[in-house]
């Protein structure tokens, strides 16, 4: 493993199956009664969020807890980064205090990169969500998501997602989730389909380990997962697609769409779910809605990467299995 | 007045020749200067060295007034004089906006006191650069400063209609509309070159159309109202190719590249590293073949630097928040060495045309871009091409770091300078 975790492509295959194993692990941990490791003990930790997202915070903040580290929130939202002061001089105030690992989410596209590699700062870095970049532990939740319904949840150790068609609908251009989905899935071998309207895929597509298409209707029935990116209804105004409703015709996942999926197809969606435009409630209610799961799944991965990049040798869990690795 | 002889330079490349300065002009240039004609003379030992005119910058900013933390008329023209020229043209986009003769004034009294470099003000074209009213381009002509070229630089001059009446007006004393091409639309949040490395970076993307499509309006109007207009730091392959379509048709059109343009790419920007981040952004390998091309066959006129100072903590941050632009003045003519001499598409005499004899014409810079010959002003300037060194920032003259290059290896080194007889640098150091 690397020391930072900055974009998804940067994993191996081997790297994304030990964090999916190891998420494994981790999940057991949430079926205890006493849902806490000491493994992070004396490790502090600092979330570092310039943009508002409350459940990427709690998310990593209970991992955080679970693995027994310290935690402090630090909430930069509304200070001004416009002259980018405010991420070089936070960082280097976390680094006077000490701190072993900073999650960052940031509004710009490569300031997780620069924090960790501008000599601003030691700890390991772990990126939240960096404009429209990456948000690499989005992908692997995605991915474990993926693997436990589509492999098996103990069937699923040690492998990775080979041959598994995944489609991913919507707003491809602004998507940091899309990004980080492509490159993970593509290292665990999946085939992956993106579909949008053309205004909503980046020029330069052509080079990602990916098909694109304009047509959700013809990638339906091959596809074992279809997720559904969140369309924000100001790309209305700056022309990227007509009307809404336009939009939830050739774009949106209702009960009819849904029905050309092959039976064990899942549905999915990084959340919030903006219910009636992407994504209607009979779909978002069906039990092949993964929304709940993958916000479940998020701690596990996230307990897992924070073991990965900081536990070092210690076991995360008493199983041999990590120790192996 | 003292006397310098300058002993077996490559003048303009050529075979080895003495010349002989007698006070601000050159006396003469042969191969027999006798010791009698130059008794008394200082002696400068140029053997192996390249000999060309004081060079010509027709796109420098000088911060001053106003961003005087990132650089002055000093800071930069003694940055100038280290990197070789004789003048450079200030752009308008300092605090206030260089859109009236007063302030044109000022900036070039300042270059004047100090005496590194000439300095030719650049006026706006519109009132403190909003692209809504002509500013006072006749009074800003009439001035001390006789301004004869004029840009909103740093931003495009998007109206159609006001660019069109700047063309037309400045037709009454020769002057020139110098545009910044940049569709103000299709660059909104604009981060790097629109491709394959910024789907990948999620950084906002500067097509290459937002470019080309305003130079194609712009010589399309040049044509219609009969008048001259040059083109700021031409960025990609296509807007090469309006350009020689539009020299083809006989309209009146000139166009720049900076160094930086023919040597670097925006796989450099995978580093989010701010230092690259400049505006046109860096483009593809393929435009900057395209780029260098035209510069050797002529389509591109000169080479500009864009010399564009900003002091390290508008740099030290996430790319996002960074100011664009580099410094340029140092390091341009080894750029220009590496990419269009060494590689065989241009000799000295070619650079000699595109660094300092076409950007003076452009500009009408008196005095500057004068062939090297006896009677001419002595504006000078001394190449070691033999050099090889990497860039050291540190011991720029300008006051600001923020150079692409450093710890890179750049052929050439400037070893000395004469504006009008007099040195600004010598072996290498301000005087
Ligand atoms: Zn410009």
């Amino acid at each position: 493993m690397q020391r930072h975790l900055i974009s998804a492509a940067d994993l191996t295959r081997d790297d994304a199956v030990l964090i999916l194993d190891t998420a494994e692990e981790m999940a057991r941990v949430a079926d205890r009664p006493i849902k806490k490791l000491p493994t992070l003990r004396g490790r502090t930790i600092v979330n570092l969020f310039f943009e508002d997202s409350t459940r990427t915070r709690i998310s990593f903040e209970a991992a955080e807890k679970r693995l027994s580290a310290d935690v402090i929130n630090f909430t930069a939202k509304g200070s001004s980064v416009s002259k980018g002061e405010s991420l070089k001089d936070t960082a280097q105030t976390l680094e006077a205090m000490g701190v072993d690992a900073v999650v960052i989410r940031h509004g710009a596209s490569g300031a997780p990169y620069r924090l960790a590699t501008s000599g601003w700062i030691d700890a390991a870095v772990i990126n939240a969500g960096d404009g429209t970049h990456q948000h690499p532990t989005q992908a692997l939740l995605d991915a474990f998501t993926m693997r436990r319904r589509l492999v098996g949840r103990d069937a699923g150790i040690g492998q990775d997602l080979a041959g598994k068609r995944i489609t991913i609908v919507g707003d491809i251009l602004h998507s940091r989730v899309a990004r980080s989905n492509v490159d993970l899935l593509h290292i665990l071998g999946a085939q992956v389909t993106l579909v949008a309207p053309p205004t909503l895929v980046p020029v330069g597509i052509e080079t990602w380990p990916c098909e694109v298409a304009y047509d959700l209707d013809s990638t339906l029935a091959k596809s074992d997962a279809v997720m559904m990116l969140r369309v924000q209804r100001e790309r209305m105004n700056a022309a990227f697609f007509p009307t809404e409703r336009e939009y939830s015709r050739r774009y949106g996942l209702d009960g009819d769409r849904m029905a050309r999926m092959p039976e064990h197809a899942i549905v999915m969606h990084p959340g919030p779910m903006v219910r009636g435009m992407e994504i209607t409630a009979e779909v978002a209610d069906s039990d092949r809605c993964t929304v709940v799961e993958q916000v479940a799944n998020g701690v596990s991965i996230r307990m897992a990467v924070l073991y990965l990049l900081l536990g070092g040798n210690e076991p995360a869990v008493s199983h041999t299995r990590i120790e192996e690795k | 007045m003292s006397k310098i002889l300058i002993r077996g330079a490559k003048v303009l490349g050529g075979e080895p020749q003495d010349v002989l300065i007698d006070g601000s002009v050159i006396e003469a240039v042969g191969t027999g200067i006798s010791d009698e004609g130059a008794e008394g003379a200082e002696v400068v030992d140029a053997a192996g060295k390249v000999l060309l005119p004081g060079l010509v910058d027709l796109h420098t900013h000088l911060r001053e007034p106003g961003r005087e933390d990132s650089e002055t008329v000093l800071t930069g023209t003694r940055a100038a004089a280290s990197g070789g020229y004789t003048a450079v043209f200030a752009m308008a986009n300092t605090f206030p906006v260089a859109d009236t003769a007063g302030v044109v004034e000022q900036v070039y009294r300042l270059g004047q006191q100090h005496g590194y470099c000439d300095v030719q003000p650049i006026g706006a074209v519109t009132v403190g650069l909003e692209g809504r009213k002509l500013a006072e381009l006749g009074a800003m002509h009439e001035s001390a400063a006789g301004v004869t070229v004029f840009s909103d630089d740093g931003k495009c001059v998007d109206d159609a209609v006001i660019m069109r009446r700047a063309l037309e007006y400045v037709k009454a004393f020769g002057g020139v509309v110098a545009q910044h091409a940049q569709e103000p639309r299709l660059t909104e949040g604009a981060q790097m070159n629109e491709g394959v490395v910024s789907a990948e970076l999620g950084l906002g993307g500067w097509p290459s159309v937002a470019e080309e499509s305003i130079i194609a309006r712009d010589v399309l109007l040049a044509e219609h109202v009969g008048s001259r207009v040059h083109i700021c730091h031409l960025s990609t392959a296509g807007s090469v190719e309006i350009v020689r379509w539009a020299k083809s048709r006989g309209i009146d059109v000139t166009a720049e590249v900076t160094p930086h343009h023919l040597l670097l790419t925006d796989e450099l920007v995978r580093s989010y590293n701010p230092v690259y981040k400049v505006n046109p952004p860096l483009r593809t390998q393929q435009d900057v073949l395209a780029l260098r091309e035209a510069l050797a066959d002529g389509t591109i006129d000169i080479v500009a630097t864009d010399h564009a100072p900003h002091p390290h903590e508008d740099k030290d941050c996430e790319w996002a928040a960074a100011a664009m632009g580099m410094v340029g003045l140092e390091t341009a003519l080894s750029v220009v060495q590496e990419t269009m001499v060494d590689t065989g598409l241009l000799d000295w005499a070619g650079v000699a045309e595109r660094m300092s004899f076409k950007p003076a014409e452009i500009g009408r810079a008196k005095g500057h871009g004068r062939p090297v010959s006896a009677g001419e002003p002595a504006n000078l300037m001394l190449v070691d091409t033999e050099y090889r060194g990497s860039v050291d920032p540190a011991g720029f003259a300008s006051r600001s770091r923020n150079t692409p290059y450093e710890g890179r290896e750049l052929p050439g080194r400037v070893t000395h300078t004469w504006l009008r007889g007099k040195a600004t640098l010598v072996d290498g150091k301000l005087t």
